[in-house]
Parts: structure tokens; C-alpha cells; sequence
């Protein structure tokens, strides 16, 4: 059964991945049928992983291969949220590939597969691993957010003719898009992040890499948050923040997890 | 068969010189659509800078179109040869191609279809007319949805106003500054103003430099179009007002030749800065862009005008229809009194359940010629199978 809800899901949001990019040569039925991957391709993982929890009895991201694949999920129902929207199907284009990657890779660690019970509680789970990665679907997604305002900022700074061809979010719609998301995503880490520090001061064990990793990426986007509520940090500034606190987020989702979930 | 009938001129045909002595406002406008239905007729008068049409449904086409082409010719003598002239499926596709703008002078401009409304609603309007002009709405209304045809600016002016738009998103509440005060600067204000910004200052010659800075600082937009022979702002007197913003984007439209605005303005961070030539620039390439989506919308029109026509050439069978299912069921009436009085007295649920068997019986009979007459009529055979159908079914042979 996992298999064939994995299959769908992951040809789905290849199939988005490639609309996207024909979307950007001829805006127009490309991206129609690209955004009808993504909503037909969640619906798929949702299912995947409702069966997953039914399987295990509980939630199925005890491991970093499952909690990948989850994040997956999580990333693309924030996607979802706006990616319907006409001119945020360019965002399609950042957050697709990235899932359609991730789910592979979730998939190569055993993630997407019937998996097995956790030893990990479930109101652990929920509270510490829901929410960090809550968190950083958000980031992800602010990031997303950051790099089309980049790009779209450099157009309308060099004014190519064919800038008006596609229909692009204001500036001033995504800055303030992904500091909302920024604003709810904080509290979200900082959350799941603490419950998983006095789990561990509870049972004596030691800081590894990536805990220490996540708190310098919770500092960033705390910076990122203040700079712009308190310093008055807009646009282009803060953009290139937001993709620094991803680039931070990338590493504690896949280059450090094997010390972390061993 | 009731007919349509055209009689208009239009930008293709004849030049403002012809089309302003054709030209009527709305009260005038409504009352020749009046005029022009006396005798049952339908009619309604398109009149706007670019067109002045009538449409009129009627028995006799040839009187009607005789009769439109003499009331605009009485009001300009020398538009009659300019006239074009159309009838039922060609008027009515005209009409479709009109509301989706595609036969405006820039194609897919939006404003048409709100004309067409207007002249839809003051028309002297019955079953025929309207019909063809709810689906022309609908197949304009089609376009601009289904097609990125009306998306793009068609002038300089409304292309300053989408690139603010692009920077700031609504502009409801944004502020402007214009320096001098020319033709094409105060089209550029007024779309700007039409999206909800509001002229904070027009600042001339005698203007103080310091309540210039001053606005520099406040405003959100800054439309230059001054008859100075040299810069009137330079990068480093923004770059003192950008200090001011706290980030804020500030949008610089340069409509003037030689340019008031430095170029280097739009090297400062949170300044965008485009002159006339990237504005023509951009409206040279978004015309390009209607043009590619018009093919799009020419399949929707033709597809919408196809319905039309299927449904005006059914008119054609649908008294012989109408005829014949009568027909039928006053036999089935008939028959099942006679078998009441057969088979004894039916309770409610036997009646019922008879009823509803010889209705359906009648129904299956009668569903394939229906569809056949419809199709028939589509492929211009209409009238020869009603005729057939007369004949054969002795259809209104009790009242001759």
C-alpha cells in the first residue's frame, strides 16, 4: 500500500517540478497542470502517511528518513497556502524540485516505506519533532519567498521589456510574506527546540552537532526577526538573510542528522 | 425566422474625422435603439470613441438594414460608404470578436466589455438580442480569464503605473510627485490616480528645492516630464532623501527628453528608475504578448460563436418540435383514456406508474429526431426537415 501511494506522490511532484519550468517559458497551461500536480501529489503523501501511522501505531518520523519525508509534506502545504495563487506559481519553481529531491532522498533512507514503531513516545514526537520541522517548512519557505523577491527585485532594477509578460507578487507583498512567516515559525522552533533540550538535560545526555546547529539557526532567524521589527531592515537586506538562516536550515536537515538520530 | 442585422463603422473603416459625426453618448444612444424598434424590432446602439454599431433582430432584415443605415446616415452624410453591413452568424461573431476585444485597436483592452454591457442594458432588447449579447459578454468575459490578452499595459502611461504596482502591489494610499506638468505625465498621474495613489505635489520652476527634498523623503512615485535642458534631480540629492525612508522602494518614472532624472539614480538601493525608452520598450513587448494570446482568444470566440449559431439555427425547428411532441402526447392522452375505460378504474399508483411508462414511451420516441432536427438545423437543413416532419406527422393540418 505504501507503495503505491509513494509512487503517485513522487511522480506528482516531478510532474510539478517540470510544469513549473515550462510555466516559465510560456506562463499559462504549464503551470495550471503543474499546480494540479501539487495539490494531487499532497493528497497522495497525506495518504502515505496517514497509512504510515496507522501501520506503526503512531506517527511515522521517529527516523531522519521519515522525518524528511514528513518535512516534505510540511513544506508543501505551506506551499500550498499561496502556490495556488497565479503569481506565486514561479515559487512553485524553488519549492518543487526541492521536494521531489527531499522525497527521494526520504525514500533512499527507508522514510517512505512501511516503516516500524518508534521508540520515541508519540507527545515527544509530536511536541519536539512536529514542531522543529514545522518550523522549518516555514523557514524553507520564507526562503522561497526571499529568493523571488531577489530575483524579481534584479528585474525590475534592470528592466528587461519583457518584465510585465508574467504576473509576479508586488515586492512589497513578499517581503512582508515571509516575515509573517518568519514571525510564526520562530515561536514554533523555539517550542519544539527547548522540549527537546530538557528531554535532554533530563536524561543526562550530550549536545551534538546538529543540536548545536539548530540553535544557531533558531539565533538567526531570532536576529532575522529583530532586525526587521526593531531595525527597520527591509527588502533586499533582509532577503539575503533569510536565504543565509536556510542555508542553515539545509544543513541540520541533511548534512547532520546521522549524528543526531544515531 | 427572426434575422440579425449590422450596420456600423469603426476605426478600421473610417477615421475620427467620420466617426465623431456617428458618435453618441448614452442618452442618445438608448433613444435611437428606440427609435429603430418601433414595429416589434429589437435593437441596440454600440457607440464608443472607436465604433458606432447597431444591432437589430427583425423579420425583414432587408428593412431593417435599410432602416440603420439611413439613421446613420442622417447623422453624418458622409459616413454611408464607410458602413459595414452583416447578418445573423457573422453579426453575431462580430459582436463576440468586439467584446473580447479583439477587434479594438489595441487588442484585448479591457474597456469594451463594460461598453458592451452598457449597451446591452439601454437596448431595446428581446429573446433574440439578448441572447447574442449575454453570450458575447460571456465569450469576452471567457477571454480575459482564460487568456493573458488584457494583463499587460498597452501604453507608457499605464506601464509606469504596473511597474509601481510591481514594487508597492496595491496603490491605494501611495503618494506622488510630479515634477513638470506635460501631456504624457498627466496621463501617467491620472492611472496612477484611477489605482487609488493621490498628487501629494506638481512641482514647476518656481517650486522651492527645499519642499522638493522635502516631498522626496514622503512620496512613493516621482513622475518627471519638465522642459529643463539639464538634470533636475541628481543621485546624490536622493541618495540624502533615501536616508529618510528607512527602506522604503521609491519609483522614478523619467518621461522627459533630455531626462530630468540622473541614471545613476537607479544604481541607489530601494530606486527604481525606468525612462521613456524602457517604458516603450516594455509596451512594444506586451503588445507583442496580446497579439501571441489573441490566437488563444480567437479559438474561444470561434467556439462561443459555433454555440450561438447551433442555437439560432435550432430556432428554425423548434415550432415543428414543439408541434410534435404535442402531437404525441395529445395521442397518448387519448389512448390512455381509452384504456382506463378497457381496464376498469386504475387506482392512484397504477395511474402513476401507467403515466409515467407511456410518457417515457413517447420520450424515447421522440428523443432522436429532436436531436436529428437540432443537427439538421445546425447544418442548414433546418427548415426542409421541419417541413418533413410537418408533412409526415399531419402537423397543424386541423387548422388549415
Amino acid at each position: 500500500m505504501a507503495e503505491l501511494l509513494f509512487w503517485p506522490a513522487l511522480l506528482l511532484y516531478g510532474e510539478a517540478a517540470v510544469g513549473y519550468l515550462g510555466d516559465v517559458r510560456r506562463p499559462g497551461r504549464a503551470g495550471r497542470v503543474a499546480t494540479w500536480g501539487v495539490r494531487l501529489g499532497w493528497l497522495a503523501q497525506t495518504a502515505l502517511l496517514a497509512f504510515q501511522a496507522t501501520r506503526d501505531d503512531g506517527f511515522p518520523w521517529g527516523t531522519w528518513a521519515s522525518s524528511l519525508s514528513l518535512f516534505v509534506w510540511l513544506v508543501v502545504s505551506a506551499y500550498l497556502i499561496w502556490g495556488c495563487r497565479r503569481p506565486y506559481r514561479l515559487l512553485g519553481l524553488v519549492v518543487m524540485p526541492l521536494a521531489f529531491a527531499l522525497l527521494v532522498a526520504a525514500r533512499v533512507g527507508g522514510g517512505t516505506g512501511n516503516g516500524s514503531v518508534s521508540h520515541y513516545s508519540n507527545l515527544f514526537l509530536v511536541v519536539h519533532v512536529g514542531l522543529v520541522l514545522a518550523a522549518f517548512a516555514g523557514f524553507t519557505l520564507a526562503a522561497a519567498l526571499s529568493g523571488l523577491y531577489i530575483w524579481q527585485e534584479r528585474r525590475l532594477r534592470t528592466r528587461p521589456a519583457t518584465i510585465l509578460r508574467r504576473q509576479m507578487p508586488a515586492l512589497a507583498t513578499l517581503d512582508s510574506l515571509a516575515l509573517r512567516t518568519v514571525a510564526w515559525s520562530v515561536p514554533l522552533l523555539t517550542l519544539g527546540a527547548a522540549v527537546g533540550l530538557v528531554r535532554l538535560v533530563v536524561r543526562g545526555e550530550r549536545l551534538d552537532a546538529l543540536i548545536a546547529v539548530t540553535v544557531a539557526t533558531w539565533l538567526v532567524w531570532c536576529l532575522y526577526l529583530g532586525l526587521r521589527l526593531l531595525g527597520g531592515w527591509t527588502g533586499r537586506r533582509a532577503a539575503y538573510l533569510a536565504l543565509a538562516g536556510f542555508a542553515l536550515v539545509v544543513v541540520v536537515r541533511l548534512a547532520l542528522p546521522a549524528t543526531h538520530f544515531a | 425566422m427572426t434575422r440579425i442585422v449590422l450596420v456600423g463603422t469603426s476605426h478600421h473603416h473610417a477615421p475620427i474625422e467620420l466617426r465623431e459625426q456617428v458618435a453618441l453618448d448614452r442618452d442618445d444612444a438608448q433613444a435611437l435603439a428606440a427609435r429603430l424598434a418601433a414595429g416589434g424590432r429589437e435593437t441596440v446602439c454600440l457607440s464608443t470613441c472607436n465604433r458606432t454599431e447597431l444591432y437589430l433582430a427583425a423579420d425583414d432584415a432587408e428593412q431593417a438594414e435599410h432602416d440603420a443605415v439611413a439613421a446613420l446616415a442622417a447623422l453624418g452624410p458622409e459616413v454611408e460608404p464607410a458602413l459595414y453591413r452583416l447578418q445573423d452568424g457573422a453579426a453575431a461573431y462580430h459582436l463576440f470578436r468586439v467584446a473580447a476585444g479583439l477587434d479594438s485597436l489595441v487588442p484585448g483592452e479591457g474597456e469594451i466589455l463594460g461598453q458592451v454591457r452598457v449597451a446591452h442594458e439601454l437596448g431595446t432588447i428581446g429573446p433574440l438580442l439578448d441572447r447574442v449579447f449575454r453570450q458575447a459578454l460571456h465569450a469576452g468575459g471567457k477571454v480575459r480569464a482564460q487568456t493573458a490578452i488584457g494583463q499587460s499595459p498597452a501604453s507608457v502611461s499605464s506601464a509606469a503605473a504596473a511597474l509601481a504596482e510591481q514594487v508597492f502591489g496595491s496603490l491605494e494610499g501611495r503618494s506622488i510627485l510630479l515634477l513638470g506638468a506635460g501631456k504624457v505625465s498627466e496621463q501617467a498621474a491620472r492611472n496612477l490616480r484611477s489605482r487609488g495613489a493621490e498628487i501629494t505635489l506638481v512641482a514647476n520652476s518656481k517650486t522651492e528645492r527645499e519642499r522638493i527634498d522635502e516631498e522626496l523623503a514622503a512620496v512613493d512615485v516621482v513622475i518627471a516630464s519638465t522642459n529643463a535642458p539639464g538634470l533636475v534631480l541628481d543621485a546624490s540629492g536622493v541618495a540624502e532623501a533615501l536616508r529618510l525612508r528607512r527602506g522604503r522602494g521609491l519609483v522614478l518614472v523619467d518621461l522627459a527628453v533630455p531626462r530630468d532624472l540622473d541614471p545613476a539614480i537607479g544604481e541607489l538601493d530601494g530606486c527604481y528608475l525606468y525612462d521613456i525608452d524602457d517604458l516603450e520598450q516594455i509596451v512594444v513587448e506586451t503588445l507583442s504578448g496580446r497579439r501571441r494570446e489573441a490566437e488563444r482568444a480567437e479559438a474561444i470566440v470561434a467556439v462561443e460563436a459555433e454555440k450561438f449559431h447551433e442555437w439560432h439555427a435550432s430556432l428554425d425547428v423548434v415550432p415543428a418540435i414543439a408541434s410534435l411532441r404535442a402531437r404525441a402526447e395529445e395521442i397518448r392522452a387519448a389512448e390512455l383514456l381509452k384504456a382506463e375505460s378497457l381496464l376498469g378504474r386504475l387506482d392512484e399508483s397504477q395511474r402513476r406508474a401507467v403515466e409515467a411508462v407511456t410518457a417515457q414511451i413517447v420520450n424515447k420516441l421522440l428523443h432522436l429526431p429532436t436531436v436529428r432536427m437540432k443537427q439538421a438545423a445546425a447544418a442548414a437543413d433546418g427548415v426542409l426537415y421541419a417541413e418533413t416532419v410537418r408533412h409526415l406527422f399531419g402537423l397543424g393540418e386541423d387548422e388549415r
